[in-house]
């Protein structure tokens, strides 16, 4: 199923309707918001300067510091009595990346939400069990809604409580899952801590992961854990540009469909800033065409993809992005592998016992790099298997994800330093001489 | 009958053993037992202490992870099979003992045990019955 005919549009079609709602969209913070206007008038052009798609370039980026400097409202487009809603990033600096919504945008959210979730095999017929935390943050929200307006029916179950969940699950027999894919695979190993055989006694069908990286050997662990038939998808957004719902998995797996009536999407070099052609792989840059409360223009999203124009298998027409390997500032190469100390961060978050604070430390012996993650032990024990066991889950989790091995340093809480400004969590050590 | 050790996560860094210590002194609680096994990175530290809650309190506040843990304490005659009289009676059941440290000897020729069973409150009735003393908490903040 297609939930929109704006999935299968001529591609002269979409760029008309993005021509016209990118010329409204930058009339529109030109005339609203200071700082856009500012920014414009820097770079010296004009509202009536975008004629073509292509003049998209011309316009000056927005980052994650543009929003920062303008904390908390300063670069909405609307008067604060319009909002309905705001949402946060938690972020790791010291303030977060606040986010509003109109009613309509609430609307165009929730559509987008629709749309993805449809994408990935929902149906009204699902039983939806979300398992993003409820809060500040967008995810969980956002699939409610979206997975709400299809007419599945919707058990806001948020994370934590892994037990409860499981038996959610089971009682209401639960056919679609939302978490991120590395509690998606906790909530599986709680489920066969139970004696609940997944393949027998659950009913998931299709698992929406998202916010974080699904990598390719998550998806096959996924499987092995879910089910050979269970239809894993990931999904994109982020709060700064919606939340979940840019873009998502169809079940042909070949890329994210990016709900381009909403979202212009371009790739450049992250370096020079230049529009790469068509099919080179860079930055993401999105530019919000339908938003009224945050549209932000030509925004640095620093995840590296290439996109795709070709129709896809499903019939949607839909530009795809490929899915992601990470983000441009913060890989790090282990062994030849490129690791993201946001995956890393994902599969800690998602264990008990731990806290959030955690150090990365690479070392070279011999040939050989050595990677030790740091983390702070939270709960409190008198038991050393217990120990052995949250090791054990970190490093097991950690080989799905990055394909290495690590060494597991638990320490006592208070011990890592914390970060007031931006986190420096990494310590590589391979440079330095006599190590 | 049952008696609470404190257990406190520690890493294996210089220092550390002492910054609890001097938490616990600073607590002005007195240690009468504890033990600490031999691990690469890192340990847990269990103790028989004056006033565990105190301690407790007192190592929470300073960023430990510590817990109280219910322990038996055991006092026997101190002399050739003692120990091995009372344990058999535990051997024939399905109680697990899990780790046992010693804690003081006494100058009336007593000495004292502290045991982590699977099953305390089975464990407990088994030694009563095979006539142990097993010490309560206030029994050991008066030692």
């Amino acid at each position: 199923m297609i939930w929109s005919k704006n999935e299968t549009l001529e591609r002269s079609e979409i760029e008309k309707i993005q021509l016209e709602r990118l010329q409204e969209t930058v009339h529109r913070v030109y005339e609203k918001v200071p700082a856009y206007r500012k920014k414009m008038d820097d770079a010296g052009v004009k509202p009536e300067d975008i004629k073509t798609l292509a003049d998209l370039a011309k316009l000056p980026f927005t980052t994650k510091e543009d929003l920062r400097d303008n904390y908390p409202f300063g670069l909405f487009a609307v008067p604060k009595k319009d909002l309905v809603r705001v949402h946060a990033s938690s972020g790791t600096t010291g303030k977060p990346t606040v986010v509003g919504y109109t009613r309509k945008d609430l609307e165009t959210w929730t559509e987008c939400v629709t749309r993805i979730a449809v994408m990935g095999g929902a149906t009204p017929e699902d039983m939806a069990q979300i398992c993003f935390g409820y809060g500040m943050f967008t995810g969980a929200l956002g699939l409610h809604y979206g997975l709400e307006n299809l007419g599945a029916t919707i058990v806001p179950s948020s994370t934590g409580n892994s037990e409860k969940q499981i038996m959610f699950m089971k009682d209401f027999e639960t056919t679609l899952l939302v978490a991120t894919p590395s509690y998606a695979l906790r909530l599986a190993e709680v489920a066969n801590e139970m004696g609940v055989d997944i393949k027998k006694d659950l009913k998931v069908r299709i698992a929406l992961v998202g916010s974080e990286l699904l990598t390719e050997a998550m998806r096959e662990e996924m499987h092995k854990v879910w089910g050979e038939n269970c239809l894993v998808t990931s999904n994109y957004g982020m709060s700064e540009l919606m939340g979940p719902g840019v873009s998502g998995e169809c079940e042909y797996l070949n890329g994210m469909h990016i709900n381009e009536d909403f979202f212009i999407p371009e790739i450049i070099d992250s370096k020079t800033g230049e529009v790469l052609p068509a099919g080179s792989k860079g930055e993401l840059v999105v530019t919000c065409i339908y938003k009224e409360a945050l549209p932000l223009i030509r925004y640095r999203t620093k995840d590296v993809t290439r996109l795709m124009y070709e129709k896809c298998k499903c019939g949607r027409t839909t530009c795809r992005m490929e899915n992601l390997d990470g983000r441009t500032d913060d890989m790090l190469k282990i062994r030849g592998v490129n690791v993201f100390p946001g995956q890393i961060e994902e599969v800690l978050l998602h264990t008990d016992g731990i806290g959030p604070h955690y150090e990365i430390v690479v070392t070279r012996e011999g040939h050989s790099d050595k990677l030790e993650i740091r983390v702070e032990l939270l709960k409190a024990t008198d038991d050393y298997k217990e120990l052995k066991s949250i090791e054990s889950a970190i490093k097991a989790k950690l080989r799905v994800v990055l394909g290495l091995d690590a060494k597991i340093s638990l320490v006592s809480p208070n011990t890592i330093q914390r970060f007031e400004g931006k986190a420096k969590r990494i310590r590589d050590l391979r440079n330095k001489e006599g190590v | 009958m049952q008696a609470k050790q404190l257990s406190v996560f520690i890493e294996n860094r210089e220092g550390r053993l002492d910054e609890v210590l001097a938490v616990i002194k600073a607590a002005n609680v007195n240690i009468l037992s504890l033990s600490l096994a031999d691990t690469s990175e890192y340990g847990l530290l269990r103790l028989i202490v004056s006033d565990p809650a105190a301690a407790d309190a007192a190592l929470k506040a300073s960023g430990f992870s510590s817990m109280l843990t219910d322990v038996l304490v055991v006092r026997l005659m101190n002399k050739v099979g003692s120990l091995q009289a009372f344990l058999s009676d535990l051997a024939k059941t399905e109680i697990n003992l899990e780790y046992m440290y010693g804690l003081t000897i006494e100058k009336e020729g007593k000495a004292s045990l502290v045991i982590k069973a699977s099953d305390l409150a089975k464990a407990s009735e088994i030694l009563l019955k095979a006539g142990a003393e097993l010490l309560t908490a206030e029994d050991i903040a008066k030692l």
